[in-house]
């Protein structure tokens, strides 16, 4: 038992149900952050965040420096997006992100002399100091405009704007800021290689998050199938008052809800946020951003990616600049191999399946898995024998096949009796499905037709 | 990208698109049939030790003749064939293992085309039906060959080859019914009494259903509420009335065990969340009991099943689970 395990949460470390896929994070898990050599040219999609898109404010044929902010929102809910090099911008252009959103997009041909390149660009983003004795005396709404400024949105993969997180609303108070590092997803490894490179930036970060938010309490929940990251986190936030604790390997455990339950023993309600609970949850990735916004004035520009999975020649965690093609990274870890048959951005529960590698990453990439032709699920659909598997699986609690049905019927009542908007859509159903029904597919079809009441 | 990484790219694999999640753990619908027919591999095995080569014939009939009625349909509408999953299969083992050794081959046969033609095929085919199958092609033979389904002997011969100390042509439950007489309850258990061909070994029943438990293709709330519930209600009775069937005789005698894990626990006609899983299970096992007790009928498991399978649209509308965060509020 190790000190992860006695301190003290509301929660039992653990969610109901769930599944427990083979994690395959040892391909790339031992593989240290590589910096990828600077791209000869960066496409920065305007959109790159759940809300808003950004309006380009960058003329083409312009000299732009990293950093340099490319499109702006007035909007709320919004993050602006900036420069991830320094180059010469062309007329902007569309293109499709990886989840099928068409974009707008600035092309940035790279300047030939970068400032910042191989390791002065690690020590920037992630090494060096991270002083966190100033930080009691920072207003908290200075912290969160600084964290707008920077474009920081949420790096686990869902993008939502951080700031908004952040913003204080009376009637919510937050108690608790959870800083999510179970990256549960399977073959992931890149917030494993964060926690384990650079800790300090992600202490200073949750430190910062939890004086924008008003949290009294900050726990960073780890999967216990990283001991290594564990205690690593455990030093650096030796003397903060943060809390590291190990949560059960249990997929979907990197998810807001089923991290709350196994943590705080609360439940965030159908539809909302984890804010009516009193907690905020930000990736650990997000709060290494979040101290570098705040502390150093430094947007978010650069990411660690995986690249990993039986697809890939070599498997390596590599820091990219954004909009950086997956095909320029995939070349730089040895392409692709005979067998590779999809190739995913994100995990491979999740993720979404490219059918063209020439679109640029995003600040929510958190990974590029290749499977082979023999791994992935083929979906020849047979006939559903109501055998429960999706229920026992289900972490929300759900009757998926039921809601398939309902939305392949379009029968929206009985899509809403089934609670069609509390999916999570995390996949769980359709991975233990023994007929193979799309069910997420389905559910996915049946939300976005749902009528609006 | 560059002109080189462009070349390589055409020479690379073609890549597949699909939404995800892109793993499986998937094991397919005819894995799980074959897990069923291995659990009912103890119940098949007693059967023919007990009653002789006539019992497997039995089984053999009806899995033949409900394969063959299963490609015969999806060939008469044109649809792709199904026998592959191997579902039919299992209905008809299941509907060999629930008809008396000593019944001609075509009772098997014309149950198993009640059972893959009307229950199964005209009401959608895997999954869609509403009544369970077999039990369906049994209740279909049961009332055309009322004689050949309760005579448990044939003509001619004392008892089942192996069953020897067995005097009485009836089954235990009619023996104990009409002539209040209670059969030894180890011979209930290991299956040396009368009966159709599976249901008279409790305990080869038990150890195949516990597989089935085991490997999550039945669940194990309907076997236990059933039984529960049977027990209760026999344990009343056994109380309140001068019965020779003491509780145990009604857990072990008929298809009970049998019931419990391979019938009821049939997906497609039993609910689908856990909470209904037990109101199915109650139900049945209280309905077995009211029926072995009140009506002019020894065994109640066939009938108790198909009224329950009545109820299961209800059941399932009345248990929808309440998402993780309670149901989506109402917006005012």
């Amino acid at each position: 038992m190790t000190v992860a395990d006695t301190i003290k949460i509301p929660g039992k470390r653990s969610f109901a149900r769930g599944i427990h896929p083979s994690d395959k994070k040892s391909l790339c898990a031992g593989s240290p952050v590589e910096i990828l050599p600077t791209p000869k040219s960066v496409l920065i999609p305007l959109s790159q965040h759940i809300g808003a898109p950004c309006a380009a404010i960058v003329k083409p044929r312009t000299e732009i420096a990293i950093g340099d902010v490319v499109g702006d929102s007035e909007a709320f809910v919004s993050a602006p997006v900036h420069a991830s090099v320094g180059g010469t911008t062309s007329a902007a252009t569309v293109t499709t992100l990886p989840n099928g959103q068409h974009v707008g997009a600035i092309p940035i041909t790279v300047a030939e002399e970068q400032p910042l390149a191989s390791q002065g660009l690690w020590d920037d983003i992630y090494g060096g100091n991270w002083p966190t004795d100033s930080i009691e005396s920072l207003d908290p709404k200075q912290i969160t405009q600084a964290v707008r400024t920077g474009g920081i949105v949420g790096m686990g993969g869902a993008t939502f704007p951080t700031h908004v997180k952040f913003a204080r609303n009376p009637d919510k108070p937050i108690d608790t800021l959870i800083i999510n590092g179970c990256e549960c997803e399977p073959y992931l490894t890149s917030d494993h290689r964060l926690m384990l490179e650079a800790p300090e930036p992600i202490i200073a970060g949750a430190l910062l998050s939890a004086r924008a938010a008003g949290a009294e309490r900050i726990i960073v929940a780890i999967e216990d199938n990283k001991p290594d990251a564990i205690e690593k986190m455990q030093s650096a936030a030796t003397g903060t008052g943060i809390d590291i604790v190990g949560v059960h390997t249990l997929y979907p455990m990197g998810g807001e809800k089923q991290l709350i339950v196994a943590v705080m023993a609360r439940e965030v309600p159908t539809g909302g946020l984890p804010l009516d609970v009193g907690v905020v949850v930000v990736n650990v990735a997000t709060a290494a951003a979040v101290a570098r916004a705040v502390l150093r004035n430094k947007p978010l520009t650069h990411r660690i990616i995986s690249v990993t999975g039986e697809g890939v020649a070599t498997p390596k965690n590599i820091l990219a600049p954004v909009g950086t093609s997956y095909a320029d990274i995939i070349e730089h870890c040895g392409g692709l191999t005979d067998s590779a048959d999809r190739v995913i951005s994100g995990g491979p529960m999740m993720g979404f399946a490219l059918g063209d590698l020439d679109v640029p990453v995003t600040k929510g990439t958190s990974g590029i898995v290749v499977l082979t032709e023999a791994q992935t699920r083929k979906s020849a659909e047979t006939a559903c024998v109501r055998c429960g598997r999706c229920v026992s699986a289900c972490p929300l609690g759900l009757v998926p096949t039921r809601i398939a049905l309902a939305a392949r019927n379009k029968d929206w009542e009985m899509a809403k009796r089934y609670y069609i908007t509390a999916c999570v859509e995390c996949g769980c159903c359709a991975y233990v499905c023994p007929a193979e029904i799309p069910l997420v597919q389905l559910i996915r079809a049946g939300k976005a037709g749902l009528p609006r009441d | 990208m560059t002109e080189e990484a462009k070349e390589n790219q055409q020479v690379a694999p073609v890549l597949s698109v699909a939404p995800g999640p892109h793993i499986t753990a998937a094991r397919s619908m005819r894995r799980v049939m074959i897990d069923v027919l291995i659990a009912l591999v103890p119940a098949a095995a007693t059967g023919v030790y007990v009653f002789g080569w006539r019992a497997g014939m039995q089984m053999g009939v009806c899995v033949v003749s409900c394969m063959f009625f299963e490609a015969l349909f999806q060939f008469l509408r044109k649809r792709p064939h199904t026998v592959g999953d191997l579902s039919a299969a299992v209905t008809g083992i299941i509907l060999g293992l629930s008809i008396p050794w000593t019944a001609p081959w075509y009772v098997g046969f014309i149950g198993s085309a009640a059972a893959i033609l009307i229950a199964k095929m005209l009401f959608g085919g895997l999954g869609s039906n509403i009544f369970n199958p077999a039990m369906t092609g049994r209740a279909f033979v049961q009332a055309c060959f009322a004689s050949e389904m309760t005579t448990y002997l044939l003509p001619g011969k004392i008892g089942p080859p192996r069953a020897v100390e067995i005097i009485t042509q009836a089954t235990p439950l009619a023996a104990g019914k009409f002539e209040h007489v209670a059969y030894n309850l180890q011979d209930l258990a290991f299956g040396c009494v009368n009966g159709s061909v599976g249901e008279t070994g409790a305990i080869a029943c038990a150890v195949g259903g516990l597989y089935l438990i085991l490997r999550r293709s039945a669940s194990w709330r309907i076997p236990l509420g059933m039984l529960v519930a049977a027990a209760i209600v026999a344990g009343i009775n056994q109380t309140l009335t001068d019965t020779v069937l003491t509780v145990g005789h009604h857990l072990l005698a008929g298809g009970l065990v049998f019931g419990a894990f391979f019938i009821a626990t049939d997906p497609a006609t039993s609910p689908i969340s856990n909470r209904g899983k037990w109101i199915f299970g109650i139900g049945t096992g209280a309905l077995v009991m009211l029926i072995r007790l009140f009506a002019n009928v020894p065994e109640g498991v066939m009938y108790a099943v198909l009224v329950m399978n009545m109820t299961v649209p209800l059941i399932d509308r009345w248990t929808v689970p309440k998402p993780l965060g309670g149901p989506v509020k109402k917006k005012t």
